[in-house]
């Protein structure tokens, strides 16, 4: 083979330059814009250096919805990622029921994002959702419209009917790979069921897990439609985490530059943290 | 260690076999004594994995029964059975290390830590990692884990048997041959009840005793290699081992002779056909001798293999192969003939004893 050097082929690679400065780099930018600066309409912007930035981080209204976030995140994790991973442990390997099974589990991936809220928030009601109404008959006193737990209740329960799916798709295609050999190898050596799952199902499953946690610890920290939709970010201030807090603070107040400063330290935020958790994830699979 | 009886074994992979092409294993009844060193040989997918994942209990046969030293172990399982099995391809717990990828199968069985400590440093010398014993499994080689696998299966010294799964198929061809050596002087120590599934006929011959030779479903032949050698039970066999494989020709039987189309060759025995539709002769190209004598032939080429010459001839219209020694050339005019120690005859491709005139039935 000889190699040809020719620079007009880095017009070959304009289009997808476009495309990312298009879709990323110029909103990205326009955000960063705002929020160095102030403005009162009319197309008049004042230069105020890293004031939003410090206004927001040490805003006590921040802190509260950063903690709600990093909350409702850990618990869902630590209800969807073991829960996932114990239905894959129990969903056939072979077999017509696979199929069954799959569907089944993929459902609640395709139910649109505010249809989900929705069906929640009906079926959540007090006086005539299934949830709700059945809760209450059962002596238990829910309202997730007056209650901070209930609504917490409600929202997490939400998510983990939801998304949990996905933890199972994922786990079960890192389960389906592992060759039947290992499994006899295992019998062979004597190895009891815990032995099988902590040497030989975990470790294989170590990759698609680190995609699962990552991709539902971004999900989960962006999340808004649901939420929203469920329960508005009530009552009071309860499930208001840090998109609804943002979008509030954005369109309801109109507070551009506080909004603008706000959204870099979010992106930022989940940046490092999924950063962190690919590096500590995948640590142990590199020699 | 222990006698390992096969009563009447049949296997199907489907739910409700009916003829006996269902079967993957057709019908399997042999006893492996205690103590011996057998090797399956066969083609792919002739059931001897089957067969082996039988003896250790990982498939219960559809029919029959598995003996360990006349105890009925037909339905229990592999570890009641106390097996060891190596498979194809490395199996190794990638998250523990060297050492405790060994020691595993000790401390599931719940042995005394010393006596685990001696069996897993005896073991990690035979297989060379004791080097590397505190490494993770992970990072090594296939040969390495491989290597760990052997390990894992010789490390408990009370297992009934030992099955190897063509266990060599990743390993290098040098580590091949020291592994396979080193597993028969683990037989010789110990006495190991030992099988070996393999397609490879030469680490077949050079590891067993007694060579169990399969095909679609069935053993054809059981013998030592010698007898594999001289006397194929079945055209197969004769094929399937050497190499070149042993030359198979049609012929018509009349007496104490075979004739090749216009050409006759003397029998050293008579024969019981009883009408076979098809008689073939069989001889080894160890047993061709090219001279200016026998049946003419047109010679097609010759290999040099080094050590000796391999000579394909044309006999009446059919290649069949013949061994040289290196320093001899090819006359003129080529002729072949048999040598009758090698003469096989063969009805049906099963193998015919030839009588002598006068000591057999008195045709």
């Amino acid at each position: 083979m000889t190699k040809t050097w020719n620079n007009r082929a880095w017009f070959l690679v304009l289009p997808v330059l476009l495309l990312v400065a298009f879709n990323a780099i110029i909103p990205l930018m326009t955000v960063v814009n705002y929020s160095v600066q102030e403005t009162f309409g009319n197309n008049l912007f004042f230069f105020e250096g890293t004031k939003w930035y410090q206004d927001v981080l040490a805003s006590p209204r921040f802190h509260a919805s950063l903690l709600r976030q990093f909350m409702f995140t850990f618990i869902i994790l630590a209800i969807e990622v073991p829960l996932g991973v114990a239905i894959a442990l129990t969903m056939p390997r072979s077999g017509p029921w696979v199929s069954v099974c799959l569907v089944l589990m993929a459902l609640p991936l395709l139910i649109p994002w505010n249809v989900v809220g929705a069906m929640w928030n009906i079926m959540a009601l007090p006086d005539i959702g299934l949830l709700g109404y059945g809760l209450n008959k059962l002596g238990i006193p829910y309202n997730f419209t007056r209650q901070p737990f209930a609504a917490w209740f409600t929202v997490v329960l939400m998510d983990v009917w939801h998304w949990t799916s996905l933890v199972v798709l994922l786990a079960y295609a890192g389960l389906r790979s592992i060759p039947e050999a290992y499994y006899q190898a295992a019998k062979i050596d004597g190895a009891s069921r815990w032995s099988v799952f902590r040497f030989i199902q975990l470790p294989k499953m170590n990759r698609v897990l680190t995609i699962a946690v990552l991709l539902r610890f971004m999900d989960s920290f962006m999340i808004y439609t649901e939420p929203f939709v469920l329960t508005g970010g009530g009552p009071g201030n309860a499930t208001t985490f840090l998109s609804i807090d943002l979008v509030k603070a954005a369109l309801g107040e109109f507070n551009l530059g506080i909004a603008a400063a706000m959204s870099i330290i979010y992106f930022l935020i989940t940046l490092l943290v999924s950063w962190i958790f690919y590096t500590l994830m995948m640590r142990g699979d590199e020699q | 260690m222990a006698r390992i009886d096969l009563n009447n074994i049949r296997h199907a992979y489907m739910a409700a076999p009916k003829g006996d092409d269902d079967f993957a294993l057709k019908r399997v009844h042999h006893t492996f004594d205690d103590g011996g060193a057998y090797a399956l040989l066969g083609p792919s997918g002739c059931g001897k994995t089957t067969l082996l994942n039988i003896m250790s209990g990982l498939l219960r046969p559809t029919e029959g029964e598995i003996l360990f030293d006349g105890r009925d172990v037909t339905g229990l399982s592999t570890e009641e059975r106390n097996i060891a099995q190596v498979f194809q391809f490395p199996v190794v717990y990638d998250t523990m290390s060297v050492r405790d990828n060994l020691a595993f199968p000790l401390r599931n069985r719940g042995v005394a830590a010393g006596e685990i400590e001696r069996r897993v440093n005896e073991i990690l010398e035979m297989i060379g990692l004791a080097d590397r014993a505190g490494q993770k499994a992970r990072g090594l080689t296939a040969d390495d884990k491989q290597k760990i696998a052997l390990g894992r299966g010789l490390v408990r010294s009370d297992v009934s048997a030992i099955l190897f799964d063509e266990p060599l198929t990743v390993i290098d061809p040098h580590m091949k041959w020291v592994l396979r050596s080193q597993l028969k002087e683990l037989h010789r120590r110990f006495a190991f009840t030992m099988v070996y599934v393999t397609h490879d006929q030469t680490e077949a011959l050079t590891f067993a005793d007694q060579v169990v030779v399969m095909n679609e479903g069935e053993i054809v032949q059981i013998g030592t290699p010698e007898e594999l050698f001289e006397r194929p039970n079945h055209t197969f066999v004769g094929y399937f081992i050497g190499s070149p494989g042993m030359n198979v020709i049609p012929v018509r039987v009349e007496g104490a002779a075979a004739h090749i189309g216009a050409h006759r060759v003397a029998l050293p025995g008579i024969a019981a056909l009883d009408g076979a539709a098809r008689t073939e002769l069989g001889v080894r190209p160890e047993y061709v001798r090219i001279g200016a004598e026998g049946i003419p032939v047109r010679i097609d080429r010759v290999e040099d293999t080094g050590r000796r010459k391999i000579v394909r001839a044309a006999l009446d219209g059919r290649i069949i192969a013949a061994v040289m020694p290196e320093d001899m050339t090819v006359p003129a005019e080529p002729h072949v003939t048999f040598d009758p120690a090698g003469i096989n005859l063969y009805a049906n491709s099963w193998r015919v004893d030839l009588a002598q005139p006068g000591r057999g039935a008195g045709a």
